[in-house]
């Protein structure tokens, strides 16, 4: 009972309720975003052969380059957990150290991934070049798109803390964006998968 | 009154245990990864085992992460998270599944003469 006394007064009495209602409604957001994903890696999948005698996955990726990203934003899901951590123990400091190395990993991340995209479009592989090409540059697209958003709430909801603490209005927030983060790593273990590891494959 | 109570939870459980969980989820996400990898740089498995053992590695991973960094297994009944994340399941292999499927099918339906009988020769043994 101790503990629930000194919960309560970093929750106030308006958000008792607010904050697993925001958790629950973001969590069903979450759940049609992997809706969109699906229908964008059902494209890919239908088109991933249609190459129009141009250049194929097996051509294309740089496998140690991929190998980079994926273990630089697996990295910043880590990093997300432990600035939670520190946001449940009411460490202001420590959140803003650790979600800032979860922004400078995810900037590293959106670098090289627009690395990738400059490379291909610079050598005629662009998303006019194939059916395939669209569908990679659509999926792969798009998941950048949401690690672009992540990284501009990351900047707003690190700036809100600095300036109001850990409250309980801000622990929700961070809450959002922590699942936010994570989710988009569950969806690049996919595109890891099935764009990348499959495409190098031999027919 | 049960989120209170699980806010109580991790705060009582912080340094150790939440610790440990991310860390888990962490270290087993990337041996995964890695595994994964390597198995297909370095052409460990033929052709469709290999396929099979990718996708397999991945859900695997799709678990890991949910349990430890997305939380799904900890929550207090009734579990809606875990309804709505089963729906999106279910949709997502129809999506997905039925869009290979119809595809597949058309394909074998538009097929020319001489594809047929390459098809013929190499999948159906005549």
């Amino acid at each position: 009972m101790t503990e629930l006394v000194a919960v309560s007064t970093v929750h106030h009495d308006a958000h008792h309720q607010a904050a697993p209602k925001a958790l629950f409604g973001f969590w069903v957001y979450l759940m049609t975003d992997c809706v969109l994903f699906a229908t964008l890696f059902a494209t890919y999948a239908v088109l991933h052969n249609n190459v129009n005698g141009g250049p194929g996955g097996r051509e294309l990726f740089s496998m140690p380059f991929v190998l980079t990203e994926t273990l630089i934003l697996l990295t910043s899901s880590f990093t997300t957990g432990l600035a939670m951590l520190a946001a449940h123990r009411n460490a202001k400091k420590q959140v803003l150290i650790w979600f800032g190395v979860t922004a400078l990993l995810g900037i590293a991340f959106l670098t090289l991934e627009l690395t990738e995209f400059r490379h291909l479009v610079v050598e005629g592989n662009s998303w006019r070049r194939s059916g395939f090409l669209s569908a990679f540059f659509t999926l792969v697209g798009t998941h950048g798109l949401h690690i672009a958003t992540g990284l501009v709430w990351m900047v707003v909801a690190g700036a809100q803390v600095a300036r109001q603490g850990i409250t309980s209005a801000t622990l929700r927030r961070l809450k959002l964006l922590s699942l936010f983060w994570h989710f988009l790593d569950l969806v690049w273990i996919f595109i890891f998968t099935i764009v990348y590891l499959m495409g190098t494959l031999p027919l | 009154m049960s989120h209170l109570v699980r806010v109580v939870d991790t705060q009582h459980e912080v340094g150790q245990g939440t610790l440990l969980s991310y860390t888990t989820g962490f270290i087993l996400s990337i041996s995964l990864t890695l595994a994964a990898y390597f198995l297909v740089v370095n052409h460990g498995l033929a052709g469709g085992a290999l396929i099979l053992t990718i996708l397999g590695l991945a859900v695997v991973q799709l678990t890991v992460q949910l349990l430890f960094f997305l939380h799904l297994g900890r929550e207090s009944k009734p579990r809606w998270n875990f309804l709505v994340f089963g729906m999106m399941v279910l949709i997502v292999v129809i999506v997905a599944g039925g869009s290979l499927w119809i595809m597949k099918n058309l394909n074998y339906r538009t097929m020319t003469p001489a594809e047929t009988n390459t098809y013929l020769r190499d999948h159906e043994g005549l």
